[in-house]
C-alpha cells in the first residue's frame, strides 16, 4: 500500500513535469521530434532509483524553503520600519536556547537524508552482476565513443544497442583525456578517464531511443559528441547482434570505391572487416549503414551528408580529428557508393 | 555628549608580534605546498613504468642531512647570542649555519650531478625522476632562499647595521630556517627511508 | 551627525587638507607607488569591477551563442575560450580580488590601526596580483605563440589532466593559465599572510578577537584558509608546468601518472576556494543586515563558531566534486556526510540573519536590499546544495546545467549581490558622496529579475540533461525555449551592471555628500571623515563593546554592559 502510494505520487509529479516540458517545447518550437532527456523520466534501474531518491530530497529541501522562507518573508513585511518613528528597537544579543534549537534540527535532517542517501548509493554501486549480464566495453575517444562487445565480437561506434529488461554493464575507458558517459534516462554518468577503469551498468525498463551525450569537457568538439542508446526488444536485438557478427558486404558493383578506401589513407584510422582496413583510431566502418547518425549523432547517416563529410569533416564539425582526404568529386561519389553498402 | 566609560586603570594591552605572526602564517601555506608535493610523491611510488629504479640509484645522504639539522642547532645558538647582545658570537655562529647549509645545497648538487650523468636520471625520465627532483628540488630552492636572507643578514652584521635591538626579526628568520629543517626530515623519510 | 562621532578617541572631524592639483604623472606615480592600505583597497576594487565587466562581457558572449540551437555567433574554439576565461577571470580576478579589496580598504579602520601589517607587502600583492590577471589576457594575443595570435586558455578553469598535456592543448594557451595562477597565487598568499597578522596584532587597545566586527572575523577566517586552499592550487600548477615544460609525468596518463590526481588536487584547492569566496560576504551581510535592523547582530558567538565551523569541514568535502570519476562506495558515503555536514554551520548563519531582523525596523535602503535578497537566495542556493551533496542524484546533476546554476546562485546570487550592497554601503566612506538611491533601485530591481530569469531556468535545463560546457546544442533535444529565456536573464543582469557602473561614475561627481556617518551605523570606521585621512586615526581608539559607535550614541544603554 505504501508503495503503491510513493508509486502514484511519483507518477503524478512525473505528468506534471512531462506536460510542462512537452507544453513548453510545442509552444517554442513547433516541431520538437522527441522529449528532451529528462531524468524525471526514468526507463532504467538506476535512473528509476535516483529519480524516486531526488523526489524525497526534493520534498525535504522544499519543507526547509517554504518554512525558512516563510519566516524570512513575515519578518520583512512585519518588523519594517513605519512612519517616522526613527527611536531604536529593543537590543537582543542572542539566545543561546534558541542557538540550541536551530543547531539540532538541521542535523536531524541530515541524518535523515545521509542515511536515504547511502543505501542509494550502496545499491546502485555495489549492485551484484547478473550472470546473463550483457557486458560492452565503452572507449571514449576526441569526440565519439567505440562500443566493444567482447563476447559478441562486436566492434560498433556512437550507437549502443542492449535489450530490455537485463542487465547491461559497461566498462568504460578512455583513449585520450576524459569523458562521460551520461544518458539521463538510463543512469547517471560515470566519467571515462585514461589508465583509470570504470564501471556503470543499466536495466532498461522500456524499449525507445535513449539521448545522452559526453558531460566531461574533452575539447574543442565535445558538444558534439553525443550519444544514442537503443534500447531493443529481445529479438531486434538478436538480429542486430547477428548481424554485426558479419563481416563487411562485398558488393562487386561498388569495387572501385572500395579501391579507394583500401589504397587512400582511410586504412590508417578505420576497420573495414573482411577488408584491408584495420585502423583504430576512427571508428568501425563494417556495418556503417546499420547506423542512423554520422560523427557522433551530428548528421543523419544519408549519402548526402556521408559526401559532405568524407569533403570536408570540419565543415560539419569544426575540429573533428579525421582530415579532409583532398578526393575528387568522383573518388568521393564512388567511395560513398562503397559505403552504403555496409550494411 | 558623554564621557567614554574608563576601562578599570589601563590593563596592559599585548598583542602578539605580526613578524611571528606573519612567519607562522607562511610557513603554514608553505606546508601545504609541501603537502601536495608530499603526498605526489608517495602516490606515484612504484608506479612509474620504466627504470631506473629509487634502489638502484639513490644513496642515503647521510652526511648532508647531519649538516643542516645542525645548522638548526647553530641559528638557535646565534639566536641566544643576539638576545645577550653579544654581536661577535653570533655573527659567528650566523656564519657557521650559513657554512653548513651551503655544504648541504653543494652536497645536493653532487647527488644530482651523478643520479644526471652517471644514472640518466632526469625529470622526463620517468615518474620517479619527475617527483623526485620536483620534491627535492622544491626543498633545495627553499635552503637557497633561506640561505640568501642569511647572508644578507650576515652582510648587515659585519658591517655593524645589526643591533641587540633586531634579535626580533632575527628570531622571526630563524623561524623560517627551522621550518626548512624539518621540511628536510619529512623529505628524506620520505625520499630516502620509504620510497626507498 | 557631527555630535555622533566626535567622540571617539582619535577621529578627526576636520578633512585633510587638500594639496595642490598634482600633474596627471604625480598623480599617476602616486598611486603607482602608493603603500596606503585604502589606495590599494580601492586599486583593488578597481581591478574587480573591471573583469567583472570583462567576465560578464564574455558570459553575454556564451549566452548569446547558447540562445538558439546550432548558433554560429561564436567559433567552438572561441566559445571554449570564453567560458574556460570567464570562469577563471569571476574566480580569480574578481572573486579573489573583492575579498582584499574591501579587507585592505575596511580592516585597519574596523580594527582601529593605521594601516595593514605590512603595507610595502601589500603593494606587492596587488601588483603580483594585478600583473597575474593581465598575463592571463595577455594569451588573448601571445597563446599560440606571437605569430599565431589569438589563443586563451580553453581546456575548462578546472583544467582536467590530461586535456592540459602538450600533446592536446599545444601552444601557450594552457601554460598563460598555469603561469597566471601561480602569480596570482604569491600575490594571494602575501595578501592573506597580510591580513591574518592584521587582524592578530594591529587591534586596537580594547579590540579583543570576540569584540571585532563580524566583518574582521570573517576576514581573518578566509585569509586563514586561503593560506592553506590556494597553496595546493599553486603547488599543482607547478608541477603542470613541470609536465608541460620539462616533460615531467605527473599528470601524463601514458607513463604512468595520474588524471585523477589533478581532480583531487584542483578540487582540494576548488572546494574550500567556494568558502574563501563566500566568506567575505557573510562578513558583509553581517555588518549591513544589523545596520538596517537597528539591531546587534544577533548570536555573534555562533557566527564566529559558525564560521570557523565552515572554514574546518570545507577541507574535508573537496571530493564532492568527484563523484563520477569511479570512486568506491564507501568513499561516495563519506564525502556525502561531510558535505551534508557543512549545510549545519550555514544553517545557523542564515538563521541568525533572520532573528537579525526579527523585531528589528527595517530600512530597506538599496544596500539592505542587496542583503535581503542574498538571504533568500543563498538559503535556495544551499538547498541546492543539499541535493547535490545526495551522490546518487549528482550521478544526474553533476556537470550539468543544474551545476551551473546552483554554483552561480553561489557566487552571484550570494556573493556578487553582497558585493553590490558593499559598494552602496562603503562608497560614501570611500569618496565622501552618496550613490543615487534612485539608479541604486533601478539597478536592484533589474538585476534581481534577471538573476532569477536567467538562474532559475537554468535548474531547469539541467533537469532536462543539457550539460555544461557545450558551445551549442542539437534542436531536437528540446533545451531551445529554456535556453532563449536564459539569455534574455542574462541581458536584463547587463543591462543593471551598466546602469551600476553609470550610478559609480555619476554619483562620484554629483552625489550628495555623505558626511561621516550616513547609515547611522556602530563600526569604528564611521567615526573617521569620509573619505578618511591617510592616518585614518590621530589618536589610536580604544573600544569597549562591538558596536563602539553605538556605546556613544547611546551612553544611557551601552553594549558592554550586556556583552560577555
Amino acid at each position: 500500500m505504501k508503495i503503491a502510494i510513493r508509486e502514484l505520487g511519483a507518477r503524478a509529479i512525473r505528468l506534471v513535469i512531462s506536460l510542462l516540458i512537452v507544453g513548453a517545447a510545442k509552444t517554442a518550437w513547433g516541431d520538437v521530434p522527441q522529449e528532451p532527456p529528462s531524468i524525471f523520466a526514468p526507463a532504467s534501474t538506476p535512473a528509476n532509483s535516483i529519480f524516486h531518491l531526488s523526489l524525497f530530497v526534493l520534498s525535504i529541501t522544499g519543507s526547509i524553503f517554504l518554512v525558512v522562507g516563510g519566516l524570512l518573508t513575515w519578518a520583512l513585511i512585519r518588523y519594517r520600519e513605519r512612519g517616522d518613528d526613527t527611536s531604536e528597537p529593543p537590543q537582543i544579543y542572542g539566545s543561546t536556547q534558541v542557538e540550541l534549537a536551530w543547531t539540532v534540527v538541521p542535523i536531524l535532517i541530515v541524518v535523515v537524508l545521509f542515511l536515504t542517501t547511502a543505501r542509494i548509493i550502496f545499491a546502485i554501486q555495489d549492485a551484484p552482476k547478473p550472470k546473463s549480464a550483457l557486458d560492452v566495453t565503452v572507449v571514449g575517444h576526441q569526440f565519439w565513443w567505440e562500443f566493444r562487445y567482447p563476447k559478441l565480437g562486436i566492434v560498433t561506434a556512437n550507437e549502443l544497442h542492449v535489450p530490455v529488461g537485463s542487465a547491461t554493464f559497461l566498462h568504460l575507458l578512455s583513449a585520450d583525456v576524459d569523458h562521460s558517459f551520461w544518458v539521463p534516462q538510463l543512469a547517471g554518468k560515470t566519467d571515462l578517464i585514461p589508465n583509470h577503469p570504470n564501471e556503470t551498468w543499466i536495466q532498461p525498463q522500456h524499449t525507445g531511443l535513449y539521448l545522452g551525450q559526453c558531460a566531461q569537457f574533452c575539447g574543442v568538439e565535445h558538444a558534439m559528441m553525443l550519444l544514442r542508446v537503443y534500447v531493443d526488444t529481445p529479438q531486434q536485438f538478436a538480429a542486430w547482434v547477428k548481424n554485426q557478427q558479419q563481416p563487411g558486404v562485398q558488393d562487386p558493383a561498388v569495387a572501385a570505391g572500395r579501391h579507394i578506401f583500401e589504397t587512400e589513407a582511410c586504412t590508417n584510422c578505420h576497420t573495414i572487416a573482411g577488408t584491408a582496413a584495420r585502423g583504430t583510431f576512427g571508428p568501425d566502418l563494417t556495418h556503417l549503414m546499420s547506423r542512423d547518425t554520422i560523427a557522433s549523432g551530428i548528421a543523419a547517416n544519408t549519402s548526402q551528408n556521408l559526401t559532405d563529410w568524407i569533403h570536408d569533416p570540419n565543415h560539419l564539425k569544426p575540429g573533428a580529428l579525421m582530415p579532409a582526404m583532398q578526393l575528387s568529386d568522383a573518388q568521393v561519389d564512388q567511395l560513398v557508393a562503397y559505403l552504403t553498402t555496409l550494411r | 555628549m558623554s564621557a567614554i566609560p574608563i576601562s578599570p586603570a589601563a590593563e596592559p594591552w599585548v598583542l602578539p608580534s605580526r613578524g611571528r605572526v606573519a612567519m607562522l602564517s607562511l610557513i603554514i601555506g608553505e606546508s601545504a605546498i609541501f603537502t601536495i608535493f608530499v603526498i605526489a610523491y608517495i602516490f606515484y611510488i612504484g608506479k612509474g613504468l620504466s627504470g631506473p629504479t629509487p634502489q638502484q640509484v639513490l644513496d642515503i645522504p647521510i652526511f648532508n642531512t647531519i649538516c643542516l639539522l645542525s645548522s638548526s642547532v647553530t641559528i638557535w645558538l646565534a639566536e641566544r647570542q643576539i638576545d645577550r647582545g653579544k654581536m661577535k658570537a653570533f655573527a659567528a655562529w650566523w656564519a657557521l649555519t650559513i657554512a653548513l647549509g651551503l655544504v648541504f645545497i653543494v652536497g645536493t648538487g653532487f647527488e644530482w650531478h651523478k643520479l644526471i650523468y652517471v644514472d640518466g636520471l632526469t625529470v622526463h625520465t620517468n615518474l620517479f625522476g619527475t617527483t623526485f627532483y620536483s620534491l627535492v628540488g622544491l626543498h633545495a630552492t627553499h635552503v637557497v632562499v633561506g640561505l640568501l636572507m642569511l647572508s644578507l643578514v650576515l652582510l648587515f652584521t659585519l658591517t655593524g647595521r645589526v643591533k641587540e635591538r633586531h634579535s626580533e626579526r632575527i628570531q622571526v628568520l630563524a623561524l623560517y630556517w627551522h621550518f626548512v629543517d624539518a621540511v628536510w626530515v619529512v623529505v628524506f623519510t620520505v625520499v630516502y627511508i620509504v620510497g626507498r | 551627525m557631527a555630535d555622533h562621532s566626535l567622540p571617539i578617541h582619535g577621529s578627526l572631524e576636520a578633512a585633510p587638507q587638500r594639496r595642490d592639483r598634482a600633474s596627471l604623472l604625480e598623480w599617476l606615480h602616486g598611486w603607482v607607488v602608493t603603500v596606503d592600505h585604502k589606495r590599494l583597497g580601492i586599486m583593488y576594487m578597481v581591478y574587480t569591477i573591471i573583469f567583472l565587466l570583462v567576465g560578464g562581457a564574455e558570459a553575454i558572449a556564451i549566452r548569446i551563442q547558447l540562445a538558439w540551437p546550432n548558433n554560429h555567433f561564436l567559433s567552438p574554439e572561441l566559445y571554449n575560450e570564453m567560458f574556460t576565461m570567464h570562469g577563471t577571470t569571476m574566480v580569480f580576478l574578481v572573486g579573489m580580488m573583492y575579498i582584499f579589496a574591501f579587507g585592505n580598504y575596511l580592516l585597519p579602520l574596523m580594527i582601529g590601526a593605521r594601516d595593514m601589517a605590512f603595507p610595502r607587502l601589500n603593494a606587492f600583492s596587488f601588483w603580483m596580483s594585478a600583473f597575474g590577471g593581465l598575463l592571463l589576457y595577455y594569451s588573448f594575443i601571445g597563446g599560440f605563440g606571437l605569430y599565431g595570435m589569438g589563443g586563451a586558455p580553453d581546456v575548462t578553469w578546472w583544467a582536467y589532466a590530461p586535456l592540459t598535456a602538450k600533446a592536446f592543448s599545444p601552444g601557450h594557451a594552457t601554460d598563460y593559465w598555469a603561469l597566471a595562477l601561480i602569480v596570482m597565487g604569491f600575490g594571494t598568499l602575501g595578501s592573506a599572510i597580510n591580513v591574518v597578522a592584521t587582524v592578530l596584532s594591529l587591534r586596537c587597545r580594547g579590540m579583543t578577537l570576540m569584540r571585532m566586527p563580524l566583518f574582521a572575523w570573517l576576514m581573518l577566517v578566509t585569509s586563514g584558509l586561503t593560506l592553506i586552499t590556494i597553496t595546493p592550487l599553486t603547488a599543482a600548477q607547478i608541477m603542470l608546468t613541470i609536465d608541460r615544460y620539462l616533460g615531467g609525468h605527473f599528470f601524463d596518463t601514458q607513463a604512468g601518472g595520474s588524471a585523477v590526481v589533478w581532480m583531487h588536487f584542483f578540487w582540494i584547492f576548488g572546494h574550500p576556494e567556494v568558502y574563501v569566496l563566500v566568506l567575505p560576504a557573510f562578513g558583509i551581510a553581517s555588518e549591513i543586515i544589523p545596520v538596517f535592523s537597528r539591531k546587534a547582530i544577533f548570536g555573534y558567538p555562533a557566527m564566529v563558531a559558525a564560521s570557523v565551523g565552515i572554514a574546518f569541514v570545507s577541507l574535508g568535502v573537496w571530493a564532492h566534486h568527484m563523484f563520477t570519476v569511479g570512486m568506491t562506495s564507501v568513499g561516495n558515503t563519506f564525502f556525502v556526510l561531510s558535505t551534508m555536514i557543512v549545510g549545519i554551520p550555514t544553517g545557523i548563519k542564515i538563521f541568525n540573519w533572520v532573528a537579525t531582523l526579527w523585531g528589528g525596523k527595517i530600512r530597506f535602503r538599496v544596500p539592505m536590499l542587496f542583503c535581503l535578497a542574498f538571504l533568500f537566495q543563498f538559503l535556495i542556493a544551499g538547498l541546492t546544495g543539499i541535493m547535490l551533496s545526495v551522490a546518487p542524484w549528482d550521478w544526474q546533476l553533476h556537470n550539468s546545467y543544474f551545476v551551473i546554476a546552483h554554483f552561480h546562485y553561489v557566487l552571484v546570487g550570494a556573493i556578487v549581490f553582497n558585493i553590490f550592497a558593499a559598494i552602496y554601503y562603503w562608497y560614501p566612506k570611500v569618496t565622501g558622496r552618496m550613490l543615487s538611491e534612485t539608479l541604486g533601485k533601478w539597478h536592484f530591481w533589474l538585476f534581481l529579475i534577471g538573476f532569477h530569469v536567467t538562474f532559475d531556468t537554468m535548474h531547469w535545463v539541467g533537469f532536462l540533461g543539457m550539460p555544461r560546457s557545450i558551445y551549442t546544442y542539437e534542436p531536437d533535444r528540446g533545451w531551445a525555449h529554456l535556453n532563449l529565456i536564459v539569455s534574455i536573464g542574462g541581458m536584463i543582469q547587463g543591462i543593471a551592471v551598466l546602469i551600476f557602473a553609470w550610478n559609480l561614475v555619476h554619483s562620484y561627481l554629483r552625489g550628495k555628500e555623505a558626511g561621516n556617518d550616513p547609515w547611522d551605523a556602530w563600526t569604528l570606521e564611521w567615526s573617521t571623515p569620509s573619505p578618511p585621512p591617510v592616518y585614518n586615526f590621530a589618536v589610536d581608539p580604544e573600544v569597549h563593546s562591538r558596536r563602539p559607535l553605538w556605546d556613544l550614541k547611546h551612553p544611557e544603554d551601552p553594549d558592554w554592559k550586556y556583552e560577555q
